[in-house]
């Protein structure tokens, strides 16, 4: 049984390590040998001696921080995105109105609209939720639409044979039909709010993994950047392990 | 026209259908009259196309028709959905629900209290032969099963007539004979009213009261044939010579109808 199991990880996931140990093998051969400077690219080894050292300040401080404004901007992006992409199924003005909207605002150069976020919300974390909410809630909207589109008129027939009302359609045959492309939109949606917030906090915080990356980019010290870009796609890694796992508790008899 | 069809549960005059297209319209039957009264099984045959799914989905009230009336219990009715119990060609079973709650389905849009009916639908479902499949999800089941919860979950909608589209048609012929014991042992403790659509005249025979053809090419009208053999019933009455001669007379029809 254990055996299996471990067999079968090994299976899975063996050849991404091996090539991860043997990428990260050259890498350090290189900038040993001097090939690159260490300057610009420090090596594995001295980005995990720079990240033990600045351990406390990363993992109690900056880590903390970023993932406070992750989850807060994830929260509001999934009430938001919910409601507006239930409104524009129920609506079809409202679709035809929003729509365009929606597009446009992921057309919207993050980096030149964030100084305005910063202008109305000052270098408090709503300036930095702001970005994370621009960048975070569109998946959303649009998985939730999408997903509820997502066919089913033969069930939904069915259902109105039983004299079923719209409510019901929607709460039986909709919400259950559109929940794998919702988790999908999800699972996206987590790992832009990283991106979201690392950018607010580059233009101006005072904490975060964002803002240490930026000031240690400053000092030219390039193996605390590399630490703290280390830590940022840990930390989406593991929340999208998060939703994936959520996915497969949810959609366990979904599938078929 | 008032009180031409008091005493059936069905009725239907004149009925034509055109599916409304952008470019040609087209027509799929024309003239269709039937009537079924309470607590007789009605079975419909017709050609692959000729339009038998067609008709149950007007009678069930997802088509309005281009013209004539349909009646259900004696009333003219413009507003059908939620009146009859329609079992689609296709299971539709939600795989998201396991077979307890596919059943239930029905109950949770009216107002009945599903938790005091519990009890009954566990009986049901042993009578359907379902026992210990309450909590299997549709992807567990065979065919066969699958069938018998769709028609299950039809009954549960309570209603006195019900619209069956084919239920055995996709199963192989000795699940089929199965299911024909099966239902013909149920029917008389059922207490409902069917309207059944088949390919498979012996079907229709052993399960039908009346038979109606649809129209064909050669024959542009309805035709009737009643099945005057004796209730209770069993498989076995296949190898009777009344059911042989039925039988013939039957494929002499259709035959004449191509
Ligand atoms: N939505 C639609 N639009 C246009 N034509 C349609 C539509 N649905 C069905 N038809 C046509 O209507 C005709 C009758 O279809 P229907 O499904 O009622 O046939 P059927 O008698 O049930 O056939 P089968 O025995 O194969 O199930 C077919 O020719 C089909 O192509
Ligand atoms: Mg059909």
């Amino acid at each position: 049984m254990m055996k299996g199991k471990v067999k079968k990880w090994a299976s899975d996931y063996g050849l991404f390590l091996l090539v991860i140990l043997a990428l990260l093998s050259i890498w350090e051969w290189v900038v040993e040998k001097g090939f690159i400077p260490s300057f610009i690219l420090p090596s594995p080894t001295a980005i995990w001696k720079s990240l033990v050292e600045n351990e406390q300040i990363l993992l109690q401080v900056h880590l903390p921080a970023t993932l406070e404004e992750v989850l807060i901007g994830f929260f509001l992006s999934i009430i938001g995105g919910v409601f507006l992409g239930v409104a524009m199924h129920f609506s079809r003005i409202l679709e035809k109105i929003l729509y365009p909207f929606l597009v446009i605002s992921q057309t919207i150069p993050l980096i030149a609209i964030s100084p305005i976020f910063i202008m109305w919300f000052g270098y408090s974390i709503w300036s930095k939720i702001a970005v994370t909410i621009l960048t975070a809630f569109f998946p959303i909207v649009v998985s939730t639409y999408d997903g509820l589109k997502a066919g089913g008129n033969e069930y939904q027939e069915l259902l109105l044979t039983m004299g079923a009302n719209r409510f019901h359609i929607f709460k039986k045959v909709q919400i259950p039909m559109a929940l794998p492309n919702f988790l999908s939109g999800l699972k996206m949606s987590v790992v832009y709010c990283v991106v979201g917030a690392t950018i607010g906090e580059w233009l101006g915080a005072s904490e975060g993994l964002g803002y240490f990356s930026r000031r240690m980019s400053g000092n030219l010290q390039a193996d605390a950047v590399f630490a703290a870009i280390f830590l940022l796609s840990l930390l989406g890694i593991v929340l999208f392990l998060i939703i994936s796992l959520l996915e497969k508790l949810l959609l366990k008899n979904k599938l078929r | 026209m008032i009180g031409l069809f008091d005493s059936s549960i069905l009725g239907i005059e004149n009925l034509s259908y055109v599916f409304p297209g952008e470019e040609k319209e087209k027509s799929i039957f024309q003239h269709v009259s039937l009537d079924v009264k309470p607590g007789e099984f009605v079975s419909i045959i017709g050609s692959s196309g000729s339009g038998k799914s067609t008709l149950f989905r007007l009678i069930a009230g997802l088509l309005e028709p281009t013209s004539g009336q349909i009646w259900i219990n004696g009333q003219l009715s413009d507003k059908r959905l939620g009146k009859v119990g329609y079992m689609p060609q296709k299971d539709l079973l939600l795989p998201w629900r396991t077979v307890i709650d596919n059943v239930s389905l029905p109950l949770e849009l009216t107002k009945e209290n599903k938790k005091q009916k519990l009890t009954e639908i566990k009986e049901w479902l042993s009578r359907f032969g379902l026992s210990g499949y309450e909590n299997a999800y549709p992807h567990e089941l065979s065919g066969g099963m699958k069938q018998r919860v769709a028609f299950l979950r039809t009954m549960m909608t309570g209603k006195e007539l019900l619209l069956l589209d084919e239920p055995f048609g996709a199963l192989d012929s000795l699940t089929k004979r199965n299911m024909h014991s099966w239902l013909l042992e149920l029917w008389g403790e059922l207490q409902k009213t069917v309207l059944f659509i088949t390919h498979d005249l012996e079907e229709a025979i052993l399960l039908s009261d009346r038979i109606y053809l649809l129209p064909g090419r050669n024959k542009p009208f309805i035709q009737e044939v009643n099945v005057d053999l004796p209730r209770p019933r069993n498989s076995e009455l296949i190898y009777q010579s009344e059911f042989i001669g039925m039988r013939k007379e039957l494929e002499w029809l259709i035959r004449d109808e191509r």
